[in-house]
């Protein structure tokens, strides 16, 4: 297993004003495989994906991954095997650093070496090329911002690329773009993709299995070819279904709330 | 209600050659480029990507460029009126009373340090000559035709207290409480849940045909626009590359429409590259 996630329990907040947002959430990631986490927002799906990443250290349960079970605090060994892709390009990258400078980061971090080879090789990887290394991101069309953001993720190599909304804030030509660079990059460098969207088209496009979340709790887990299907076990992921298939009037009414 | 009935027949809104610029150091650049169409008492869809002039082509109807873009156009008319001479005061008066608009984002659209009953009201009064009492009674009852459960309740909150599917909402009852002709929607549901998008375009639905208005609803959601539209202008670099009537959108004809279909994923094809989109010069004069 790459990710292997034990009853998980995240809270907010002190007293009366205590929100569970993930509610013993127990669910694993085959090394390889591609993942979807889907729900609506509040779902608790995003905060899974940073409880993993180590952005939200306030949680209890068991996080491993490849084999190692994690703490709170992540030692930088972590950060070299397992990076983070965010939903907006126009907030994640410094707005005054260049493309260049936003690479070689985590490159002298880490103390890797070869800083001016390795950046050429992800920029090529991701589809942009040299000609944009010494360009800020205001210069950058918002699906080359998301690639410079998934270079950076990548020019570690790391083994696990977790994705929170990477296509959301694209335009639908753009995120089919995206969408097909992260599948050529999963195949040529054996990723494990771990995908957080509220959108089922695209975890069918990208994943081998998904698990719907609402109010912090784990719904129900299937495989994409049963998502393709209809083939959903659980009341909520049906009505997921039917929102997703467009605007129909009689659809629209039957909807309910699941606590 | 009477000038409605005498105008059932005339077009609510026509436009010709419309164009909005912005003045840049290299020149002016053309946000819209000569969109013409006319609406009458239906949903009209807008698509197009960022950019594509979608937006703006929403707000030149309510004179709601900002500084210092340029709206011109060869006829710009609401119920005959035409809207590029009306004065200032005229349009305050036409601005909510007679079409409104709802944007995308309730978080910016309400006043944080006001309930949202007292937005509600005061959108009412402004548009009428009603007092307090009468307001309050008909913000609550315009709570209840947005299907807010608990009106009374709702109505003493601020805007941060409700979640973002009401807040979107409570801006239609808000827009929708001096009864306008005409609807601008800016990709009104973008920022909700699937499932509360589809409860908030029902209710857009039975108020449009309950109350025969006009909506114009501006979307980068294909498929969302084919499902609730009457018919739909495609926009691409500020013009309308095609129009069609919704349920005939999927036997689209231009390149770049049929290109936008196909770089959808969808749930039910087998995982691969999608294609994509590849932009033709030509696109921009055709």
């Amino acid at each position: 297993m790459m990710i292997d996630i034990q009853n998980l329990r995240v809270r907010f907040g002190q007293g009366a004003d205590a929100v569970t947002a993930v509610d013993g959430v127990t669910l694993s990631v085959r090394e390889g495989e591609s993942f979807g986490l889907v729900g609506e927002s509040g779902s608790g799906k995003s905060t899974v994906l940073r409880a993993v990443s180590g952005l939200n250290d306030d949680w209890t349960g068991r996080i491993a991954v490849a084999g190692t079970e994690q703490g709170p605090k992540r030692q930088k060994g972590f950060y070299k095997l397992c990076q983070m892709v965010f939903q907006d390009p126009y907030g994640s990258l410094h707005p005054r650093h260049t493309v260049d400078r936003i690479l070689a980061e985590p490159i002298a971090i880490h103390g890797l070496g070869d800083a001016d080879a390795r950046i050429d090789r992800v920029l090529r990887d991701v589809g942009l090329g040299p000609a944009f290394r010494f360009r800020y991101p205001h210069q950058l069309s918002g699906g080359q911002r998301q690639r410079v953001a998934i270079a950076r993720a990548l020019v570690l190599e790391p083994r696990v690329l977790l994705l929170d909304e990477p296509t959301s804030a694209l335009d639908v030509s753009v995120q089919a773009e995206i969408l097909n660079l992260l599948r050529r990059l999963r195949a040529e460098h054996g990723l494990t993709l771990v995908l957080v969207t509220h959108n089922l088209a695209v975890v069918a496009n990208l994943c081998d299995r998904l698990a719907v979340m609402n109010r912090g709790r784990l719904v129900e887990e299937m495989s994409v070819d049963e998502l393709r299907r209809g083939a959903a076990r659980e009341p909520y992921t049906l009505q997921l279904l039917r929102a997703s298939q467009g605007y129909d009037r009689a659809t629209a009414e039957s909807f309910r709330d699941y606590a | 209600m009477t000038d409605r009935k005498m105008a059932d027949n005339a077009p609510l809104l026509e436009v010709s050659n419309l164009r909005v610029a912005f003045p840049t150091r290299t020149g002016m650049a053309e946000a819209v480029r000569g969109v013409s169409f006319t609406l009458g008492r239906e949903k009209l869809g807008i698509v197009g990507e960022s950019g594509s002039g979608k937006s703006m082509t929403g707000r030149s109807i309510l004179r709601l460029v900002p500084q210092p873009g340029r709206v011109t156009a060869d006829r710009l008319a609401f119920n005959g009126e035409d809207l590029l001479a009306a004065s200032p005061r005229r349009m305050r008066d036409i601005r909510g009373r007679r079409i409104a608009m709802v944007m995308q984002d309730p978080k910016y659209s309400l006043n944080p340090v006001m309930t949202v009953g007292r937005q509600i009201a005061e959108a009412y009064r402004v548009h009428s000559k009603a007092g307090a009492a009468e307001a309050k009674r008909r913000a609550l009852e315009m709570l209840a035709a947005v299907r807010i459960r608990d009106p009374e309740r709702v109505y003493d909150r601020y805007p941060h207290e409700v979640s973002g599917g009401m807040g979107q909402r409570i801006m239609i009852a808000m827009m929708l409480i001096p009864d306008p002709d005409l609807l601008i929607a800016d990709e009104p549901t973008s920022a909700l849940d699937v499932t509360v998008q589809m409860q908030v375009l029902a209710i857009l639905d039975d108020l449009c045909s309950q109350r025969g208005m006009g909506m114009i609803f501006v979307s980068h959601d294909l498929n969302l626009v084919a499902s609730f539209c009457d018919r739909i202008l495609i926009m691409y670099a500020g013009r309308v590359v095609e129009s069609c009537r919704a349920s005939e959108l999927h036997a689209a004809q231009h390149p770049y429409t049929r290109g936008l279909l196909a770089s959808l994923p969808r749930i039910d094809e087998p995982p691969g590259d999608l294609p994509v989109l590849s932009r033709d010069p030509m696109w921009l004069e055709a």
